[in-house]
Parts: structure tokens; sequence; C-alpha cells
């Protein structure tokens, strides 16, 4: 294989060829390098790009491809360009999480993440544009201004894992890493019309990871192809002691070897309840026809019911906005990040002025929400109640799947990719946006969200489906007859 | 619990303390002396240059996570264990929330409603049983330190693991509140947990003191006196805030809730904060953490290597040596002492009594051992050093006098005992016929005296003694030159 489409090529593809010696690792780089330069300006999906500096920065791990090569190692990402979203740590790299605070933060180490990525072989191909912090649902939220769709670019890309979403869509790499808190790798690449994995809490590592929401927060990879999902998902799969909260993963079968299993007998629950306002009618569409599709690979489709999920996002708002309001308390102007610089003002007048000026509008927004569901007098009207129904909601989907569901499908957003601009002034119209994908973070349970079509403008379409925990490969295998059974392989235009 | 009962020495006092009852809490901090932090592996040593012991973690890096150290529960769970306390299955860590450039993170890592241990206890050396309400872990902070029209932030300390042990508001004057500090402090160290250095601020203590008048069962509004340092220091914020406390009810004003300092040099405390601005810490469980479980099998590991501790030490010194409880309490304090003595009782195999040993260890050896700020790493003496004078002493070699003289050389000089006892010519002596005419000539010297001592006048003996000791430089054996006095008086008394 000498030359290659980077917008059709799998990194399954990539990889084998790598292995085999068929395509050299330094080719695919260069041309996926060549091919972000040319893209990324019009799309805004990178931060800080710079294509020399990624370039050099191959170098390294390119001898380490080629030396697994020789000795016959196959590395299940070798030569795989992989993009990846501002918020992951990576030793040396400007780790900006789409914020002004931190435009100058180099990354003092590694993300977990990102160490099986390079022993997998994958290259590292740039940093991508994220919504603040990772709040936000349509890229609009960055620093660095928004994620344009490459569908049409006049439409936003999702967030806030739009960057990477977009990044994969237009080809400028075969996959990337997400973070999804509350949908946020999920609907971007609904949006983008790619596939994009939110895996069960605690089965991927946190570490390196910025915090948005601790109990919310999983990494999750963006792909143009279910098999490309699971294998990524299955080298991310892994117990780390650097996380408290990462589980022990060694029962879990690769999901990747069990992707030709047949889906005859699983049960796919909906919930009609979820279905009805606010869902676009070309979306309400192509989700009951994906379903005939189903059907006709051997799934049952079966009415469930998940009574508190209308809760789900003024649940989240209050407990994801607590603990970001911590986990952003150390942006403080002292060690790291923006500083105000005026002198003779007082320690307090430094943090207020930092903060200030360091942070854009939607985050303050959330930092003082979640600062007032956290204070004395409070805490049990809000913190306190919204946990019990996040127990509520779990224990729905526990009720649900104890019935015999095996997974939950709903569309991935109740709409297409909306105009920029269009919710900006809106917070709670921009926040209904998530009202599909909040719960399986509520609950920590998986999803995954798959392109089944595109509207009428020509915008792709999302179906989610949702699953039991570690259970990703149900979802994935899934995805993947799916996806050949339909042979969708839609591309945006370029 | 008996809560109405007062200190030992205050009941007679004067002043306040006839009108008023103390009521004081304390809160023990103590650092545990794992070689690593609380939540990374950093070391924990103190001393090293600034910010040399930080990692992404302890700096607040984002992206960091907290991974618990499990010697730090474990050292937990023994401290539990010590004070005959519950420990809970299932406790967790919060965030306590506020802005200060020595908290890297905006927020301190400590167990809040959930805390590992609860319900302890300890009894003081008066007999009253002081409950300790909770005991819970969290990390210290950093430290800012201040100069040269700069501030500097040192992260050494941030992260390293504390204890805090809290008791119930159930000590009623100054020397309980020290004799409490004192035991647990003791505990701490017979554990191995902690090397309780007070100087180094690795073991320090808030004060909650509160004044009711006697009597009264309802607790007066309380004072908090934060971080205060040594056994001395507690004792004189105490007095003092009892003092202040006394004055501002006698002239018919309240107590205002607030957060003190106290001042060591001038003996007083001053406000830091009143409870107006107390910061709301909006308390939250670490979602990073999740729930910590102590398994019972992990307490029952714990449990087998707690040590022999003060108390039970204490009586057993009773018991086997028969001493004293005051001496028993004295060498039990200190975990080194303890052993000091033993190895000494052991050493002297006998020839003297264990009581001899304590009073030595107690009183000379102590003395020297402060004066010279020794530490137990390397003492002014060794126990076989000790150990081989009081053998000579009991073997009868040298007079008790003696062995002060030679204990003081051997500071001096390094010297064995046995080698200043021969190249000073200080064995004792015991010929019989030697004292004996020292003796007669004494009898001789003194008429007066010896014939009071025939009228019955009792002192007059040991003043005989005295001078037939002087003669011989206290080289003669005392209780031969008492027999042969004796002897002599009474024979004479006899030919007469």
């Amino acid at each position: 294989m000498s030359s290659f489409d980077p917008i059709q090529i799998s990194a399954s593809e990539i990889a084998s060829a790598v292995n085999e010696g068929s395509l050299k690792a330094a080719d695919v780089a260069s041309s996926f390098l060549q091919r972000t330069e040319d893209l990324h300006r019009d799309l805004n999906t990178h931060v800080f790009w710079d294509k020399e500096a990624v370039f050099n920065e191959t170098e390294k791990q390119l001898d380490y491809i080629e030396a697994a090569r020789r000795a016959q190692k196959h590395l299940p990402l070798a030569g795989v360009p992989v993009a990846i979203k501002d918020n992951i740590m990576a030793e040396g790299a400007i780790v900006s999480c789409g914020s002004k605070f931190l435009q100058n933060h180099r990354a003092a180490y590694d993300a977990t993440v990102i160490r099986q990525l390079k022993q997998a072989g994958a290259i590292l191909l740039g940093r991508t544009n994220m919504d603040e912090f990772g709040m936000g649902s349509s890229n609009e939220n960055s620093a660095f201004g928004p994620v344009r769709n490459p569908w049409n670019r006049g439409h936003v890309s999702g967030g806030s894992s739009g960057g990477s979403a977009a990044a994969v869509a237009a080809g400028m790499s075969a996959l990337a890493l997400g973070s999804d808190t509350g949908g946020s790798v999920r609907q971007p690449a609904s949006f983008c019309g790619v596939l994009g994995l939110k895996p069960t809490y605690g089965a991927v590592s946190r570490y390196g990871l910025v915090a948005y929401a601790s109990s919310f927060d999983q990494v999750g990879p963006i792909a143009r192809n279910a098999r490309d999902l699971a294998r990524t998902f299955d080298l991310l799969r892994q117990h780390d002691p650097l996380d408290a909260t990462s589980v022990d993963t060694s029962p879990f079968e690769k999901t990747e070897a069990g992707l030709e299993r047949p889906l005859k007998g699983l049960t796919i629950g909906i919930a009609e309840e979820l279905l009805a306002e606010g869902l676009e009618e070309d979306v309400r569409k192509s989700f009951y026809e994906s379903l005939e599709h189903y059907k006709a690979l051997g799934c049952i489709i079966k009415n469930v019911s998940l009574p508190n999920l209308r809760h789900s996002i003024p649940a989240y708002y209050i407990l994801a906005t607590a603990e970001a309001s911590s986990n952003l308390a150390r942006f403080d102007g002292i060690r790291f990040g923006v500083r105000a610089p005026k002198p003779g003002i007082s320690l307090k007048e430094l943090y207020g002025q930092s903060r200030s000026e360091g942070f854009g509008r939607e985050v303050k927004q959330r930092i003082m929400l979640g600062t007032y569901v956290l204070s004395s007098g409070y805490y049990d009207a809000y913190y306190a109640r919204a946990n019990r129904v996040r127990e509520l909601i779990r224990r729905d989907f526990e009720a649900v799947f104890a019935s015999g569901v095996d997974m939950i499908a709903t569309p991935t957003a109740p709409t297409t990719a909306f105009a920029l601009g269009q919710k900006t002034q809106d917070s709670l119209a921009m926040y209904l946006m998530d009202i599909y994908t909040i719960a399986a973070n509520l609950s920590g349970i998986p999803a995954l969200s798959q392109p089944i079509d595109l509207d009428r403008k020509g915008l792709p379409i999302g179906l989610q489906l949702m699953g039991k925990a570690h259970h990703e490969g149900e979802l994935l295998r899934s995805a993947y007859q799916y996806e050949r059974y339909k042979r969708w392989s839609e591309r945006p235009k370029f | 619990m008996s809560d109405t009962s007062v200190g030992q020495s205050d009941q007679n006092s004067k002043g306040p303390l006839a009108k008023y009852e103390p009521v004081i809490g304390l809160e023990i901090h103590c650092q545990l002396s794992t070689a690593s932090k609380l939540f990374c592996a950093c070391k924990t040593d103190f001393g090293a240059l600034p910010n040399q012991h930080t990692c992404p973690l302890c700096l607040g890096l984002p992206g960091v996570l907290p991974v618990i150290n499990k010697t730090a529960v474990d050292y937990a769970i023994r401290m539990a264990l010590a004070v005959g306390a519950t420990i809970r299955e299932r406790s967790v860590f919060s965030r306590k929330q506020y802005f200060y450039p020595d908290l890297p993170k905006g927020f301190q890592l400590t167990q809040y409603d959930l805390p590992y241990c609860e319900h302890g206890h300890l009894t003081l050396d008066n007999g009253r049983r002081i409950n300790i309400e909770r005991i819970h872990m969290e990390e210290d902070a950093g430290k800012n330190i201040h100069g040269d029209n700069a501030s500097y932030v040192d992260l050494n300390r941030a992260g390293t693991p504390l204890l805090e042990i809290v008791s119930a508001p159930e000590m009623h004057s100054a020397e309980e509140a020290v004799d409490y500090l004192r035991k647990i402090h003791a505990i701490v160290r017979y554990l191995g947990i902690s090397d309780g250095n007070m100087d180094e601020g690795s073991f320090r203590c808030d004060v909650n003191i509160s004044l009711r008048p006697r009597g009264a069962t309802k607790l007066g509004t309380r004072t908090e006196i934060k971080n205060v340092n040594s056994f001395r220091n507690v004792e004189k914020a105490i007095a003092y805030e009892i003092m202040r406390q006394a004055d501002v009810l006698d002239s018919g004003d309240s107590i205002r809730q607030a957060t003190l300092l106290f001042d060591a040099a001038s003996g007083r405390t001053a406000q830091m904060r009143s409870k107006e601005d107390a910061p709301d810490y909006r308390y939250f469980p670490e979602p990073d953490l999740g729930p910590l479980y102590i398994s019972s099998d992990r307490i029952k590991a714990m449990a087998a290597l707690i040590p022999e501790l003060p108390e039970a030490k204490k009586k057993r010194f009773q018991d086997d040596f028969n001493i004293p409880e005051s001496d028993a309490a004295q060498l039990t304090e200190q975990v080194e002492l303890a052993a000091f003595f033993e190895s000494v009782v052991a050493k002297v195999d006998g020839k003297v009594a264990p009581k001899i040993v304590a009073n030595w260890i107690n009183t000379e050896y102590m003395r020297e051992f402060n004066n010279r700020q020794s530490k137990w790493a390397k003492p002014i003496l060794s126990s076989d050093a000790l150990g081989e004078l009081l053998r000579y002493l009991g073997e009868g070699m040298i007079s008790g006098k003696i062995a002060k003289t030679v204990f003081e050389e051997m500071l001096e000089n390094g010297q064995s005992a046995k080698a200043i006892i021969d190249a000073k010519g200080l064995v004792q002596i015991s010929d019989t016929s030697e004292i004996n005419s020292v003796v007669t000539d004494i009898i001789a010297q003194f008429p007066d005296q010896v014939a009071q001592h025939r009228a019955g006048k009792p002192k007059v003996f040991s003043f005989l003694v005295g001078q037939v000791l002087k003669v011989s430089q206290g080289k003669f054996n005392p209780a031969l030159v008492n027999s042969s006095l004796k002897d002599a008086l009474d024979g004479d008394a006899r030919n007469s």
C-alpha cells in the first residue's frame, strides 16, 4: 500500500500495513500532518498547531515503531495518527484545556492514556480544540474560538470534544481521544458523523485527564468505524494504580475479539417517555429506522421505562458543577497559569483578578453554581438531594437491565448540529443538548454513539446505545455489525 | 462518664477557679512517620530544601489523582486500637475547601462526617477517664514564608499524613490537659507511628476552652487556641485563657466564640478570627478516592503489632520490679527510657534492687540527660556502662556517694566505671580492723556526742557515722561503719 485516502483508511488498516512493512509509519505521519496543516485553520480543530514541532515530536515514536516491526512485534496501533483532546496531559505539550488560563501551561508528565497509546505504536498528531475545561455542548466555549462542523462550516461541531470529533470526521487523524463528562464524546461524534465511546466509569484511567467533574469524567475514543473504536478501547481499558477509581479490568474479554459474534437474541430497550419534546422529526425518523435494522440483525426491541431520567439534567448540573467548582480551585494564579500582573494587590485580589481574567463566562457560571450548591445551608437541598436522584437513576437502569434488556437505545442528541451562535445566549437550550447522554455519566454505565443517517440538511444523525457496566463489548459489536449491514460510509466533502 | 469532678490541684486554688469550672478539649495533630506522603510517593523528611519533596500531585498540578498510602492507614488503625476506639469499616475523605497559597489544590483532604475512628478513651493519672470522640486522617498543608518584600511557598510538607485526635470537652484544668497530651504523645511514640517531635511541628494541638459557673452543667461559649506546640505552652495558654475569660465574665460581658493564637513570648492569646469570619469550607466527599474500607482482618493484623503500651508497662514495672507508681510512671513516659531501665536492670543482674536503679535513672541519669540535651539514639551513657557502675555499688565495691563521683567522671571523660575506680583508688574499704580503729578515734574525739547518744538522742548516731566516713573520704563501707560504731558504743556502755 503506497497511497491511501486519509479520510477513508481505518486505523486497523494502517496498523496492519505498517506492521507488515507495506506502509511506512513516517509516510502515514507526513500525510496526516499535511492534511491537518491544510484543514485545521478552516475548521479550527486544533490548538497551538505547529506542524514542525509535531513532526519533530514523532521521531522517537517512529523509531520505536520501526524497532517493533523489525522484532516482528505487532503493535495494535502501529503508525496510527491520533489527535488528543487538549485536556489530556502529554509531557512537554501545552495543555490549555481550551482556556486562556492555561494557554502557557506545559504538561509536566504523561497521562496514563498517552502512555498506553505510545506503547501501542500510535503517533500523537496534535492537540484538539474543546470547550473550556470540557464545559459546553457546541465548542463555542473555547477561548480559542469554535470548531466548525466538517459537514457544514456554519454549524457547530458539538462539544466539548468538538475538535477531536471534527478532526476524525475530516480525516486529519484516524482516531482521537476525547473526554466525556455528560456526553462530550458522544454528542460531538454524533454531530460530526463518527463513532464515540464513553466507557464504564473506572474502565479507563483518568490519571492525567484534567478533571472537570471527577465522578463523571471518562476518557473515550473517537473513530470512523467500530473496529477501530473497539481496538482503541481495548488498549485503554486497563487497571491503573495511579487512579483510585480505576477498576480491575483483567476479567474482561477484548472487545475486538467479539465483534463478529451474532446479535441474535440481544434485547434493545427503548423508553418512549424520553422521546417526547424537543426531538427533531428527522432524528426521530432515523432513530426508529435504525431500530428496524437492528431487528433485521436479530435484536429484540422492547419498551422500557426509566422514570427518573427526566431529572438527569438538573441532577447533573448540581453534581458536576459542585465537583467542578472544587476541581478548578487549583487555578488560583499562584503556581501556574494566568496571574493578575498588577503590583501591590492583596492575596484576595490576586485570586479574584487571576480567575476573572483567566476563565471564560460559562466556566465562571458553573463555578458559581457549584460553589452555591455546596454552601453551608444549601448542601442538603441541592448536593445531597441530587445525589439521591443520581442513585434513583442508577436503580432505573439496574431494574431495566435486570429485566432481560441488554442495551438501551436513544438518539444521541435531540437535534443534529445546530448553527453557530444559535444557542449561545440560552444556557438551558444548550444544556438540553445533553438530555440523552447525561444519564450514562450519572450512572457510570458505558454508552456509544454511532452515525446512522443524514438529515434533510445533510448533517449526521447519531444513535446512542447504553449498556450494562463493563459490557462495552455488546455496544461495540452491535455498532460493528450495524455498519457492515447498512454499509454507511458517508464522509464530509472537501 | 463523670464530668462534674474537677482536676486534682484546682479545688483548693483561689481566683477564678473557685468560681468557674474550666471545660477543656484538645484536638491533637500528629504527623505520621511514614516514609512517603498520604496521597503520593514524595518523601516526608524534615529539613530538605524548599519544594524538594514535591511531585505533580502535591504541587496540585492539573490532572493528578490521589492514591492513599496504605502504611498511613495501618498506623492510623494502630492508634485507634491503642485507645480502645471503634474503627469504621467504611470511612470517607472529604474536600475541605479554601484558598491559601500553601494549599495547592484549593482543598485539603480530610475525613469529615465519616471518620475512620470514634469512641476511644484514656485514663489520666488522677484516675479520670477522658473520652476521645474521634480520630481522623488528613493531609497537612505546605508553608508560606514571608520575607524581603515577597512571599514564598514551600510545599515539602503539603500532603504529609496527619492524625487528628479529638478529645471530648472533659478536662477541667491545665494539668489534666497536659497529662492527656503527654499520654497521647507517649502512645504515638510507643506505637512508633510518629516521632512526636514538637519542635518540628509533627505533634501540636488546638485547645478548646470554656468556663462555666461551678455547679452548672451547661457548657459556656468556647474559644479555640490554634497550633500550640509544647506541653509548657499548652499549660501557659490554658492558664492565660482561663484568666482572660474569667475577667470577661466577671465584668458582666459574655465570651465571643473565636479562634485565637497563643504568643509564647508574651504568654497571651490574641484573636485570629471571630466566629462571623469563620470560612464556609463547603465539605463534600472526595470523588477521586472513593470510600476507605478497613477489613476486620486488617485490624487483626494491626492488633498483633501493638506493643506493650505505657499503662500496661507501668503496671508491670510496679509488679515485677516492686517500684512505686510514681517511679514507674516516670520511667514509662518515654518508650526509650523504659527500655533503658529494663536494660540496666538486666545488666546489674540482681546485685542492686530495681528500686535503686529506678532512683538512679530518674534522678542522676535523667538530670544529666536533660542538662546535656541528650538523644536516645546516642545517650550520655549506655545502659551497659550505667549497669556496670550500679553493679559495683550493689556488690559493695563502692559506696553510693562514690558511685555519684564515678558517674560524673564517666560523663566527663568517657572512661568505664572500673577504670575510674581503679585509677583513683575509690574501692570501698570493708576491712573491719581499719574501720574499728577510726571508730575508736572518733568516739574519743567526740565525748559529748557519745554522751548525748547514750542519753537517747537518736540523731547523734548519724553525726558520728558521718565523722567516720569523712575520715575515710567516703571509702568505708557505710554498713560496716554503722555496725562497728554501734558495737563500739554499745560495748562501751556495757563496759562502763
